[in-house]
């Protein structure tokens, strides 16, 4: 019998929706909820190489070459996250590894001449957290010594650091703000339990 | 804590680094050559010095990539950091 995977998938903080959508209701100045499922590859190339252009053309949105940044695709359903001179974090739909991970493969293998460079599908690594609403920028400082004022940190900056002592990339989505936070799906539990104190304590007698 | 800075990401807390010991050490180009003495030197033995040091750091938590920081024993302070297939910067 042909067991369909989709149907065993589990998120990793699942179990908390109702207790995160609880705080939030209390409070709103900085809501806390685990994003929907999403297409993650961890993608390297040689900067500068023709297999980049190639790899650019075919997921249509430029890789970042300025550390620390994001660029997104216009319709907002791809963006590249800037992890390493020569790697980066492809974000797409639920759904599409396979198409995407193939066409990337195809852009690499045929533009390679044997260069080095991959295309690895990590959508099960990392949990995706969003945080947003005025005092959000508050919780994160309280654990993480990346300076997010906006004159350094702004809408489609990332940042790989450590959050309350867990390594996540942050990922400033807009100016609310709302950050992505992504982080390794055993870590996620405990950041969770760490972010809702944080976020009562910075939001109580607001 | 010591602020690194990270030739890619920019200067971030010593946390997230993990220190890699001397760098320049390059490998023998004939291991089978060397006498026992001259490979337990290479293997084991390195600089200590009082003042400008260079070492290797990697960026664990950040953009995971081994770099190169010339760091002065004695106080702590940080002169260069650059990538690891750069020269060592003469000017100290």
């Amino acid at each position: 019998m042909a067991v369909d995977v989709t149907q065993l998938r589990r998120s990793p903080l699942g179990h908390r929706y109702r207790e995160l959508e609880e705080l939030s209701a209390l409070a709103p100045q900085a809501t806390l909820a685990e994003e929907p499922p999403c297409t993650q590859l961890n993608l390297r190339v040689r900067p500068g190489s023709p297999p980049l252009d190639r790899v650019e053309r075919a997921l249509g949105v430029a890789l970042p070459s300025r550390p620390n940044t994001v660029c997104e695709s216009v319709d907002g359903r791809y963006a590249t996250l800037w992890l390493g001179p020569d790697e980066w974090l492809v974000v797409a739909p639920d759904g599409t590894a396979e198409p995407v991970c193939n066409a990337l493969n195809t852009a690499l293998n045929t533009a390679l001449d044997g260069g080095p460079g991959s295309v690895v599908d990590v959508s099960a690594n990392r949990a995706v957290l969003r945080l947003s609403g005025p005092a959000a920028r508050d919780v994160l400082e309280t654990g993480c010594s990346v300076d997010l004022h906006p004159r350094a940190f702004g809408p489609g900056d990332c940042v790989q650091t450590m959050l309350a002592r867990a390594q996540v990339v942050l990922w400033q989505r807009d100016d609310l703000p709302a950050y992505w936070i992504l982080v390794r799906s055993s870590f996620a539990d405990y950041l969770t339990d760490w972010l809702c104190a944080a976020v009562r304590a910075q939001t109580r007698g607001r | 804590m010591l602020l690194i800075e990270c030739p890619w990401c920019g200067g971030r807390d010593e946390t997230e680094f993990g220190y890699g010991g001397q760098a320049h050490l390059s490998y023998p180009d004939d291991p089978h050559e060397l006498s026992d003495e001259r490979w337990a030197e290479y293997l084991f033995m390195r600089d200590n010095p009082r003042g400008p040091f260079a070492e290797r750091w990697v960026h664990s938590a950040g953009c995971r990539r081994w770099f190169n920081v010339l760091r002065d024993t004695a106080t702590n302070e940080i002169t260069a950091s650059y990538p690891i297939d750069a020269r060592e910067p003469v000017a100290r």
